[in-house]
């Protein structure tokens, strides 16, 4: 029934941005913005070492060859607290002549959503020109994945799971929120600096699960399965069009959780839990990167910047050069990019509720 | 052996690689680049690199690495000349370096202080090569057995050289380091998020202090405040003595020094986690410890310039091991150079567990690189460092402005924001006080740096290892006493002990004639307060919280220390070393101009910059201080002024970074530079 509820939930959603980005369609009808001799700032709430960089400085020089007169592109990084000093930033920044771009991540959706007392922007005033999907991939060690029956997680539930967690309200809680569904007793070791570290951790037997995003698994991980050391359990998996998680394109043979939980007896893939779950997973990775004209953009800065990431899309080595740094996963634009970014920036109340008590509950976390 | 006869096929094509006119032509080209920002304090490879990184892109993988690697390899040489010329350390790697190659430039030595250096810096470079040329093959089990407690032993062994370094009343040493650390814990907690000494309704100090600030604060600002006030030039002796060949023989003559301390760097530098922000002070500790004469310690005692520098180098070639083995950048600059690397050519190059399999020869591509460009970097500076040395013949008060320029913008670039400013004048006041007490400053630099860590690991060892002594208690003791951990264990007892008595010889701050009681005594007492405001801060974080853990434990302890110093105070009379103050004895007390007008000016440039903007206060103040204070003609301040500003915005506009804006940019739209 829930599932019922939370598909037509993002049907409604998808409607809604549908019918919104429609009206914006319709004006786009002529000249874009020319940008020649200019320079465009793309900001990233996060430090020059992070993902997000490692994202923005991927797309930043195919941009500047895309947009209309060449502009320069340059990414600039503003971090600090927890990325929403960036955020609150751009929030208020006026739109000029479009040579301000802003790039945000899951950790900054996350802040957003479940209402932490720093966030002073908006999602809704922002106007969405890519969104850029990822996946997440959970893995054992080769002793502990053999006890996993097939997809049924429960011979693991009377282990003692160490887990390095960057921090209770970043994108860990949609592995940790995961692995306890399945009954599994996973304690998170606080302040780990990246999930490079938490699989660092891993690598030297000191945590024995852990999780990676798509990019970061298929450099750092797939060694260690190649030789032996790790086994992947599980993906969180892809949404299709329908809004239904299936299995990861990147991934087409390790099972998502909601089959490992569907196979697992003690867990289950309905209820408010489940809900709150699988809002989260998609505010965090299917549209878990996403660039943004600021508040009163024009039309013809928005049809700009679409064209000039879909001409990007449409490079003939895209798929190439995209495929070992972001994955194969979709990059939005366009009214797929509106859709994306509705999923991303709101979760039912219900889900957000359980959430911010369960943080309350297992870490102790308050948010307000 | 094996291993070592099935790498040999790709040594012949690293070389084979890298031995083209037009990648060593790459590799000078990223050299000089790398030189002309790292001169700049503050700003390091993270500048650099983020200036080659729109070039990298489909860029042939051998030209992007050596660009790059050109670039990084000599930050930490050139960074140098401001350690050893202004006494300002140029980044973390040179923090050691100010101790010894400050004093050295005051006696008039300071070219042979840098060459001595730049060959340390070298020979470094090309151990550190060699040995991981080898290393490298069987790092990855190695560096796999450096577990969380490994981690948190290397910490402690860093932190036991405040030791050495705390001057010569031991205990003040260590409420300096104590202070260090709480002024690290400030801000968000790691664990849970509990906020430290800060709160949301005043955000910027929820990030925590940089170390950019507190570095520069903590010892450039005290060092230029001092010269200033003296009006003379940085060099006592109007002839400068000891050219650069003398330099290079101080280097030879300590060849095994030289040599332990780049072990010592690139062992340090493999384990990932660490960073290199330790490394030169180990070698400076071990450089104190193996010196029979250490009275020349913190006075210009050349060995003290050659194991720091000797080690940094090395360093940056330990740090590849994490950076390509396992995907873990040891450094921020290395966190770029991972993204960069992935940029290049169609990105076939994956940094990780993959290196060696796939990619061994452009490892060791990168490997004899980051050699060859020690090489260049090193000739360069030591050609240059005769000319440069004579900085310090110059009248300070001509450079001052230019350097509280420099500094001001690179502290504004960690944070782009207007209390990066206010924080630097801070922590530089304490830097000030802290001088003129006679309390240890690198006590307190090293307390600083080790805090995240030394938080971070012990909370982890902590859990981790409770949950092992749940399995059983055997696999508890595994787990926190492995070898590697016993002995750290042994080498940190016996460097306290060893440390702490010869403290007394090492002044790190130099001689300090003591005075009346009444100052040392407010400032022992404003410590103090500090100390127990921020215990009272961190017992008020909830109990089931990790985060007041540490800083409780790191302020009681110091408490307990400022008790016994109170007690001490109390009981001896005035001359007592407690009662060390600078303004009553020595060069400071016979300054021509006084502190507070001094500090006055930089607080105006502050004051200013809040208002009109930073470039705008700059033209004021570079004018205004050329025509008053250094008394200069109208014409001749202007031409000052218009250097300072044209320099200052090409820096900006090349590396594309702003400047604070004031309360005018808020009602006035400017255009560049002055927005």
């Amino acid at each position: 029934m829930s599932t019922f509820k939370t598909t037509r939930r993002v049907a409604m959603s998808l409607m809604a941005t549908a019918a919104a980005t429609f009206a914006t369609s319709a004006y786009a009808g002529g000249h874009g913005i020319d940008l020649e001799g200019k320079t465009v700032e793309w900001i990233i709430p996060f430090s020059e070492t992070g993902g997000s960089a490692k994202w923005a400085n991927f797309y930043a020089p195919l941009l500047s060859e895309a947009l209309p007169g060449q502009p320069t592109v340059v990414v600039k990084f503003m971090p600090g607290a927890g990325s929403t000093k960036g955020a609150n930033f751009f929030q208020e920044q006026k739109y000029e002549d479009g040579t301000l771009i802003f790039g945000s991540s899951g950790s900054t959706q996350f802040p957003f959503l479940l209402g932490d007392p720093r966030v002073k922007f908006d999602y809704a005033d922002w106007n969405v020109v890519l969104a850029s999907g990822t996946g997440g991939v959970a893995y054992l060690p080769p002793e502990l994945a053999e006890k996993m029956d097939g997809m049924d997680a429960s011979g693991l539930q009377g282990e003692d799971f160490i887990y390095g967690n960057q921090g209770a309200t970043r994108l860990d809680l949609v592995p940790t929120l995961a692995w306890e569904m399945l009954g599994l007793n996973v304690e998170s070791v606080m302040g780990i600096k990246g999930r490079g570290d938490g699989r660092l951790m891993f690598e030297r037997g000191e945590a024995n699960i852990d999780y990676q995003t798509s990019s970061s698994y298929l450099s750092g991980v797939t060694p260690l399965v190649e030789a032996g050391t790790a086994v992947p359990m599980m993906t969180w998996g892809a949404l299709d069009d329908a809004g239904d998680i299936v299995r990861d394109p990147t991934f087409p043979d390790i099972p998502t959780f909601k089959e490992v939980c569907d196979a697992t007896p003690a867990c289950e893939t309905s209820g408010e839990k489940w809900d709150a779950w699988k809002a989260f997973f998609i505010a965090g990775f299917p549209a878990q990167k996403m660039v943004f004209l600021p508040n009163g953009a024009s039309t013809d800065a928005i049809v700009t910047y679409t064209k000039a990431f879909e001409d990007v899309k449409a490079r003939a080595d895209f798929a190439e050069i995209s495929g070992k740094r972001l994955g194969k996963y979709p990059q939005m634009t366009g009214d797929a990019a509106a859709t994306a970014k509705a999923s991303a920036t709101q979760v039912s109340p219900e889900a957000k509720e359980f959430i911010v008590n369960w943080l309350q509950e297992k870490y102790g976390v308050s948010l307000n | 052996m094996e291993v070592i006869m099935e790498a040999l096929p790709a040594f012949g094509d690293a070389w084979g690689l890298i031995l083209q006119p037009i990648v060593l032509g790459y590799l000078v080209l990223g050299v000089v680049m790398g030189l002309c920002i790292g001169v700049f304090p503050g700003l390091g490879g993270i500048a650099g690199l983020s200036l080659l990184l729109p070039f990298m892109f489909g860029m042939d993988p051998v030209l992007g690495l050596a660009l790059m690697i050109g670039m990084v390899a000599v930050v930490p040489t050139s960074d140098t000349f401001a350690s050893v010329l202004m006494g300002i350390p140029g980044s973390s790697a040179s923090q050691a370096t100010v101790l010894d190659g400050f004093p050295m430039a005051k006696k008039g030595m300071a070219a042979r202080a840098l060459s001595a250096a730049f060959a340390s810096s070298l020979f470094g470079g090309l151990v550190g090569a060699s040995f991981l040329t080898i290393f490298i093959l069987i790092a990855r089990p190695i560096v796999l057995e450096f577990r969380t407690p490994e981690l948190l032993m290397i910490t402690i062994f860093g932190l036991s050289m405040v030791g050495i370094l705390a001057g010569r009343v031991a205990i003040k040493g260590i409420v300096a380091a104590g202070l260090g650390m709480l002024i690290g814990t400030i801000g968000e907690g790691a664990s849970s998020g509990d906020l430290r000494m800060s709160s949301y309704d005043f955000p910027y100090l929820t990030d925590g202090l940089k170390l950019v600030i507190v570095g520069l604060g903590i010892f450039a600002i005290p060092e230029i405040i001092s010269l200033l006030r003296k009006d003379r030039a940085i060099s006592d002796q109007p002839q400068l003595g000891g050219g650069w060949i003398v330099g290079v023989r101080d280097w030879f003559a300590n060849i095994w020094l030289s040599m332990r301390c780049s072990i010592i760097g690139v062992v340090v530098g493999v384990i990932p986690g660490l960073g290199g922000s330790v490394v030169d002070w180990i070698a400076y500790g071990h450089a104190v410890q193996t010196t029979p004469d250490k009275s020349n310690f913190g006075k210009g005692e050349v060995r003290g310039v050659i194991g720091p520098e000797s080690s940094n180098n090395a360093k940056e070639g330990g740090g590849l091991v994490p950076t390509l083995l396992f995907g873990i950048p040891g450094s921020g600059s290395m966190a770029i150079f991972i993204g960069a690397i992935a940029l290049l050519g169609s990105g076939q190059i994956e940094v990780g567990p993959a290196m060696l399999k796939n990619n061994l020869d452009i490892t060791y591509a990168i490997v004899w690189l980051l050699a060859l460009a020690n090489v260049v970097g090193t000739v360069i500076c030591i050609a240059a460092s005769g000319g440069i040395a004579k900085l310090t013949t110059i009248r300070f008060v001509l450079l001052a402005p230019f350097l509280f320029m420099i500094i001001s913008f690179a502290a504004f670039q960690s944070g782009q924001n207007l209390m990066d400013l206010v924080a630097l004048f801070a922590i530089g006041f304490l830097g000030i006080l802290m001088r003129r007490f006679d309390w240890s400053r690198p006590a307190f630099l090293i307390g600083f740096v080790l805090s995240n860590p030394a938080e971070t690991y012990a909370n982890q060892a902590v859990q981790i290892a409770s949950s092992r002594f749940r399995k059983s208690f055997g696999e508890g003791i595994e787990y926190m006493f492995t070898p590697i951990v016993i002995v750290l264990l042994i080498i940190t007892v016996l460097s306290v002990v060893i440390g702490l008595r010869q403290a007394k010889h090492i002044m790190a701050e130099g001689d300090v004639k003591s005075g009346s009681k009444r100052a040392p005594f407010v400032f022992m007492l404003l410590v103090t307060g500090y100390i127990a405001y921020a215990f009272y801060d961190a017992a008020s974080i909830p109990s089931f919280s990790r985060d007041r853990t540490f800083p409780m434990f790191v302020a009681g302890v110091s408490l307990v220390g400022c008790v016994a110093l109170i007690i001490r105070m109390m009981l001896k009379p005035e001359t007592d070393v407690m009662f060390a103050d600078r303004e009553r004895e020595g060069d400071d007390a016979e300054a021509t101009h006084g502190l507070w007008p001094t500090l006055g000016w930089f607080a105006a440039l502050l004051v200013l910059t809040s208002l009109l903007g930073f470039i705008l206060a700059l033209a004021v103040f570079l004018f205004s201080f050329m025509l008053m204070r250094a008394r200069l003609s109208a014409p001749m301040a202007a031409g000052y002024t218009a250097a300072g500003i044209m320099f200052m915005c090409t820096m900006a506009w090349l590396l594309n970074r702003d400047f604070p804006p004031g309360l005018l940019q808020e009602y006035v739209d400017l255009p560049w530079p002055l927005t």
